[in-house]
């Protein structure tokens, strides 16, 4: 199941603008890892590069190397389609399918790929797909209601059990809390340490705090200025960048005492 | 945090509670008496002068707004009585609109309802001289005429606004888009001879079909499908997409299971709009269908009666004596709209039926 991803000498474009430059990093299987680093440095940018969703924007680009377990993510006989499958995506914000019931949108990742599966089969990954995004207690009784009906933190966890249905090898959470309360907030981190079994997490957060919580390496992103790229300064242990980093940058972004 | 370099400005003498001070109101009846009242000036007016209705109406509507701006700016001050004048001036503007609608409703319904008798959805034209006739060829020719265009122009419609909101870029895009848009200012007439020479050049001039008439509709129908469907589609979140993308779906399946059944509700309404656009068409329809008397239910097959084109006909030519033609245009303009409406009415329920549920 869960995979390690190398990436080296990663360059990411939008047309000619060079967003990130030159990152070098090897992220763990199961563990989590997060990104951190001020707005506009790169992390989601970064993170999109991963499971090749940077290039859905027109004229996005990356130069470089990301490999899965030795295979080449960006190797010229390489389907976007089939990386995406291996590795799935949380959004900032909750985004469920609103034509779909609760049921159809954990089945979607099946559905949508007209893939055949037996009812009842069908029915084992939703239910297991929602126990493990810890939703199946509070959905189980509506599972044929829209999704929309749920709230903003039900509805982030339904996206991670849909992103969990297709049993990926890696997971991508681009700030899955952030527009979340500190409730479900809390939840979500409940789950990402229990996911971190099966999976290997890749987080960005604004929140620190969060990172220290959640992660077992953690990546500092910067940027020098406007229209400069972004660049990964630091890449350690969690505990480390927090207590004693490298890099005196990461140290003032982490103390508050940063731009 | 941060500072302000200032110290703090002392503070000003106590500024006039102006904001919070209760201010004089209108009572809510003034709006009715100042009305009233301007009715009472207009009929002494109207005495004066000549008194009808659309005279009593004008000088109601302009003494009333200008007495109660008048009284309300003494009470109730200036920035009050701007408001009761610019809501006098909305609600007036609001009205004259109504006005040709609400008189040619009733104009059609009063003289159309004469022959909305039974005969006259059950019987064509073959052989009437004077009374009786109806519509029966004439209605299903343009049932049959709007279908064809409909089973053309969606599809092509549909598709070219797929590719605007989801492939389109650079220079061909831009290229489509202003050809829609200038197809969208084709005179209907011109869309008619355009289909009439291209018949033509098959079956000879002088050619009459069914399906003619039909190509000359979808070349008016086509951009304003392609216009409103594209602004549907753009209303999908980009976020129902990535989330698709991310769970590997490639972009075509996520077009046809995602995008598309997000926007099933207004690309409905979207349809239905560019079918009531169409439908009462008459110059294009006069140039490739022409009409006759006789029921044609086959659009490959000479030519056909359509209800805008057999009221046209038996207004201009209602025979002798005239007045049972000139009902029969009526009544048929009547259906025309009838049919029109029905169709808004189905694009409501389209929207209310098919919308993405929030119940919780």
């Amino acid at each position: 199941m869960a995979k390690r991803i190398d990436v080296s000498d990663l360059n990411i474009y939008y047309g000619d603008f060079l967003a990130v430059a030159d990152v070098n990093v090897s992220i763990e299987p199961r563990s989590v890892t997060a990104l951190i680093g001020p707005s506009g440095c790169g992390k989601s940018t970064f993170l999109r590069s991963l499971n090749r969703m940077h290039e859905v924007l027109p004229g996005a680009h990356v130069e470089g190397k990301v490999a899965m377990d030795g295979q080449d993510l960006y190797g010229p006989d390489v389907d976007p389609v089939d990386v995406r499958r291996q590795i799935g995506m949380v959004f900032q914000r909750p985004n469920p399918f609103p034509t779909m019931s609760i049921y159809d949108n954990v089945a979607a990742g099946i559905r949508l790929n007209a893939r055949k599966m037996k009812r009842t089969e069908l029915d084992d990954l939703v239910e297991r797909s929602l126990l493990g995004a810890n939703l199946w207690k509070e959905v189980k009784d509506r599972l044929n209601r829209p999704a929309s009906g749920l709230s903003g933190g039900q509805q982030q966890r339904l996206c991670i059990a849909r992103a969990i249905a297709v049993e990926p090898d890696v997971l991508l959470m681009d700030e899955p809390a952030s527009a979340l309360d500190p409730i479900s907030t809390l939840a979500i981190e409940d789950l990402m340490t229990e996911l971190k079994e099966r999976f290997t997490i890749v987080i960005v957060t604004h929140n620190m705090q969060q990172a220290a919580r959640v992660s077992e390496q953690t990546g500092f992103f910067n940027i020098a200025g406007p229209g400069q790229p972004g660049r990964l300064i630091e890449f350690n242990p969690t505990e480390k960048i927090f207590s004693n980093p490298d890099e005196k940058a990461t140290e003032d972004y982490i103390s508050g005492r940063f731009g | 945090m941060s500072q302000t370099s200032a110290p703090q400005a002392p503070a000003a003498p106590s500024p006039p509670p102006t904001s919070v001070q209760p201010r004089p109101r209108l009572p809510r009846w003034a709006t009715a008496a100042a009305f009233a009242g301007a009715a009472v000036v207009a009929v002494l007016l109207g005495v004066l002068t000549a008194l009808n209705l659309v005279t009593f109406v004008l000088y109601t509507a302009v003494v009333g707004t200008l007495a109660l701006w008048a009284v309300s700016r003494r009470v109730e001050g200036r920035r009050k009585a701007k408001d009761r004048l610019v809501t006098s001036l909305v609600l007036g503007a609001f009205a004259v609109t109504l006005v040709p609608l609400l008189s040619l409703v009733y104009e059609v319904v009063r003289r159309g309802v004469a022959r909305l008798d039974g005969e006259f959805f059950n019987s064509s034209m073959v052989g009437i001289i004077g009374p009786g006739g109806g519509a029966y060829h004439a209605i299903l020719g343009t049932l049959i005429i709007t279908g064809l265009t409909v089973v053309m122009s969606v599809p092509i419609g549909l598709l070219t606004a797929v590719y605007l909101v989801e492939y389109g870029t650079g220079r061909l895009k831009r290229a489509i888009t202003f050809l829609v848009d200038v197809m969208t200012g084709i005179p209907s007439i011109v869309a008619g001879l355009f289909a009439y020479a291209l018949f033509a050049i098959f079956f000879g001039p002088g050619v009459r079909l069914g399906i003619a008439g039909a190509v000359a509709l979808s070349v008016l129908m086509i951009p304003v499908m392609v216009r409103s469907a594209e602004e549907v589609l753009k209303l999908v979140p980009n976020e129902l997409r990535e989330a698709a993308y991310a769970l590997g779906v490639p972009k075509w399946r996520t077009i046809v299971k995602v995008v598309i059944p997000t926007a099933i509700a207004g690309l409905g309404t979207s349809v239905t709009l560019a079918i009531a656009r169409v439908i009462g068409e008459t110059a294009p329809l006069l140039v490739t269908v022409g009409i006759t008397n006789a029921t044609n239910l086959d659009p490959f097959d000479g030519r056909m009666a359509t209800l805008p084109v057999f009221a046209y006909y038996q207004l201009t030519q209602p025979g002798v004596p005239p007045e049972f033609g000139i009902d029969r245009a009526w009544t048929a303009a009547l259906v025309l709209i009838m049919l029109v409406m029905g169709l808004n009415l189905l694009a409501r329920l389209i929207s209310h039926f098919f919308a993405p549920k929030t119940g919780r």
